[in-house]
């Protein structure tokens, strides 16, 4: 009877005699990934054997113990305190801030630049669009290294000196040595103000959604900006004129042969974001473009034919569309970005791989941890960065029938 | 038989009046895409200032003030005055070292013949009327790496040895981007296709190496394989520079690979791998016969773009101490007898437009060849 029953139930009557274990699928899975694995391990094995014999032979210890040391080594820019007695492990944190802040300044400005080239590439005029044409094409085109090679020559030598700066607006000061920024300086009182502003914001957003809520509700027109400008500014002022913040910038002043006061951003940093930026630009233009044409041009039709004026069909249907195309590769460029910020150390500016890649390597002689710690730092980028873009893609994927 | 025609109709066809001048000919033509409106003419001005900002001093250091000829063999010194602009006689002495990089002199018909050979190999490759596309191929991929080699290195038919270390400029350039597309496609096809299986252990492993390669700058793994590479090879082993740098890159290249093969594999619906296994075709043949060539025709615009992105990341092997273009560039201009004002930005104009060519072309390359591929997929 169970014969019977095993029949009927459709099962292919597979046993060991007539169906050979070379043609099943289960095994010959079961096989490829234990080679594979068999491989990796073995290869893994290999490589540590080898390494632990060379490093034997050298006579060097291994582990991370080695942070607590002292660096003994200065670094030539610095957003935190830092000098010869600093551990290896500051000179770490003083890598990762200084590529995070070529990686910040770069995706502001990088974005900026690149929308507005972008944009210009669809423009009806005829000269902005070969000109922005002409953009992408040739920067897209040359290597990032020997970009960067070029504008750091011209930071060092096509400046003028000390005596001749460029004096920019808001009393900015360029020249070979850097640029002079004007330094906010202010005491404990800021930072109520900033709490305030910051309120403010919260308050402001909070506001803007009930307000267009209200409006899908009614189907009417209600004012969003300007209250939302005075609920940010109004406390803002009143905090400032109560408290009485004392705000003061430090603008930079020559005195003697060099200029003193303000912050000062040298010439590597200023080479590195130019670089980074007008390379990165020519991409994120490419990248808008495309977003931009993907939108089909019946969107916009049916926009007008509901009578959205021309600023709301371009906020409304044309933007929120073109997003959806543009934000996953927009994020990519800005991860590549970040990756890119370590060839400053091809100019010699301090960010992570030259300062612990670079000089630290070559000081402590742990190159195995090093280079790990360095690659867990881009890893971690790269991981958050994708975390986001999976976030986003659930988020505005398209509900499909 | 006349007809008796009223007065008031006409009898010849009246002369035809001249198109409404505001719709033909160059004035209309810039009305419509200059002067459009108010915005329209400011933005033509600010591009015509633009154009007047950028080209003018462009033109002065290139051709204006450059320094084209040397008849006294002045060398540095013909270069070295105040306004001088792009010093051509810089790039023209040291040409061959651009080239060549610190080959012998006497063996470089050596590296010509390499050219040579696979330029020949590469027409029936490029160029779609051309026959013999499939022998070339052969040749090209399977026979063309070694005799290049051996063109290169010497040790056979009498050929002197060239080390590695006398190879660079452009040719050395071109024979890492070359090696690195050419080992990474094979290495790229054989991970992407791990990272589409359904066994854990396969896909989790493709998985991991791809995203790794992905996740770090190639200039560490370009000092990983200078710093920590010797390190893990067995002792008294020392590989060449040139060869860890390599290696390197072509690990690194096969993630990025893998990623544009991934994008057509996903892209071909599944009914093309139902119909291939109801024809009865085994696994291992629907993927190379069926899937594959279809895949690889869709991506073929982000291999090229690949290839594009590893033509110039070449450049960071300069920091590891081998002399390709840019860095012989760079090291030709720090030569004693070569030093003058703009000796820096003459090599890099001059590296640049290399570069440019070299990139533009192939990307311009890859349209047409999209152009001539698409059997139907887009509308």
């Amino acid at each position: 009877m169970t014969d019977v029953t095993d029949k009927r139930s459709g099962k292919p009557a597979r046993s060991g005699i007539d169906a050979s274990l070379f043609y099943n699928p289960t095994a010959r899975g079961i096989v490829y990934q234990g080679a594979l694995l068999i491989g990796v391990v073995m290869l893994i094995w290999w490589l540590q054997s080898n390494a632990a014999t060379n490093l034997a032979a050298l006579g060097r210890s291994t582990g991370f113990n080695f942070l607590n040391q002292t660096a003994g080594f200065n670094i030539g820019f610095s957003l935190l305190p830092f000098d010869r007695t600093s551990t290896y492990l500051d000179v770490y944190l003083v890598g990762i801030l200084n590529t995070l802040l070529v990686a910040v300044i770069g995706i502001i400005l990088a974005t900026m630049l690149g929308f507005v080239i972008g944009i210009a590439r669809l423009s009806p005029n005829f000269l902005i669009r070969k000109l922005a044409a002409a953009y992408v094409e040739i920067m897209r085109n040359m290597p990032l290294l020997l970009q960067l090679f070029f504008w750091y020559f011209l930071a060092l030598n096509a400046l003028p000196g000390v005596r001749q700066s460029y004096e920019l607006p808001l009393g900015a000061v360029l020249n070979q040595r850097g640029l002079y920024l004007p330094l906010l300086q202010s005491d404990d009182r800021f930072l109520i103000l900033l709490g305030v502003f910051v309120v403010a914001v919260i308050g402001a957003i909070l506001w803007r959604r009930r307000q267009i809520r209200k409006m899908e509700e009614k189907g009417e027109r209600r004012p969003v900006l300007l209250p939302m400008l005075g609920i940010i500014l109004i406390p803002t002022i009143i905090v400032y004129f109560i408290a009485q913040v004392p705000v003061a910038f430090s603008v930079p002043e020559l005195t003697g042969f060099n200029y003193t006061g303000g912050f000062v951003v040298p010439p590597e940093l200023t080479a590195l974001v130019v670089g980074l930026v007008v390379y990165t630009a020519a991409f994120i233009a490419e990248i808008v473009r495309a977003g931009i044409q993907a939108v089909n041009y019946g969107q916009v039709e049916a926009a007008s034919a509901l009578g959205l004026k021309d600023s709301d069909r371009l906020r409304l249907v044309v933007i929120p569309q073109a997003l959806r195309i543009i934000i996953p590769p927009l994020t990519s460029q800005y991860l590549n970005l970040t990756k890119n910020s370590s060839l400053g150390a091809a100019i010699a500016f301090p960010e992570l791989v030259n300062v612990f890649m670079g000089t630290a390597i070559n000081q402590s002689g742990r190159a195995v941890e090093i280079v790990g710690l360095t690659m867990a730092v881009y890893l971690t980028f790269s991981l958050i960065t994708s975390l986001f873009m999976n976030w986003y893609n659930s988020r505005v994927a398209l509900v499909e029938r | 038989m006349s007809h008796s025609q009223p007065s008031y109709v006409r009898t010849q066809m009246a002369e035809p009046l001249p198109p409404p001048g505001n719709t033909t000919g160059v004035v209309a033509w810039m009305r419509a895409n200059l002067f459009s409106s108010i915005g329209n003419t400011i933005l033509t001005f600010l591009g015509i200032a633009l154009i007047i900002w950028t080209v003018i001093p462009a033109y002065g250091f290139l051709i204006g003030n450059a320094v084209f000829t040397d008849p006294e063999g002045l060398r540095g010194e013909a270069c070295r005055f105040e306004g001088v602009g792009a010093c051509w006689i810089f790039i023209q002495a040291r040409f061959n070292f651009f080239i060549y990089g610190f080959y012998p002199s006497d063996e470089i018909w050596r590296i010509n013949l390499m050219f040579i050979i696979g330029i020949i190999l590469l027409i029936p490759l490029l160029v779609p009327k051309v026959p013999f596309t499939r022998v070339a191929a052969i040749l090209f991929f399977g026979v063309y790496p070694f005799v290049a080699y051996f063109l290169m290195y010497g040790g056979v038919f009498g050929l002197d040895v060239v080390p590695t270390r006398n190879w660079g400029g452009l040719t050395l350039t071109l024979i890492i981007s070359l090696i690195g597309i050419i080992a990474s496609l094979p290495l790229g096809i054989l991970l992407a296709l791990g990272r589409q299986s359904k066994l854990p252990i396969i896909k989790g492993f493709c998985v991991a190496f791809i995203e790794l390669w992905r996740a770090v700058p190639l200039i560490t793994v370009l000092f990983m394989a200078s710093v920590m590479f010797p390190l893990f090879m067995p002792q008294g082993t020392n590989p060449d520079v040139l060869l860890r740098a390599i290696i390197g890159i072509v690990l690194f290249e096969s993630a990025y690979m893998a990623e544009v093969v991934r994008g057509g594999l996903q892209a071909i619906p599944s009914g093309q791998r139902e119909a291939a296994s109801a024809l009865g075709l085994s696994k291992l043949k629907t993927t190379a016969l069926i899937v594959m060539p279809q895949a690889l025709k869709h991506v073929i615009p982000g291999i090229v773009n690949t290839f594009i992105a590893l033509f110039k990341d070449t450049t960071l092997v300069s920091i590891i101490g081998i002399f390709e273009l840019l860095n012989a560039v760079r090291a030709a201009g720090s030569d004693i007898a070569w030093q003058f004002p703009t000796d820096a930005v003459t090599g890099y104009v001059f590296a640049g437009f290399v570069f440019w060519i070299f990139c533009f072309g192939m990307s311009r390359y890859s349209i047409y060849m999209e152009d001539r591929l698409h059997t139907g997929h887009r509308r």
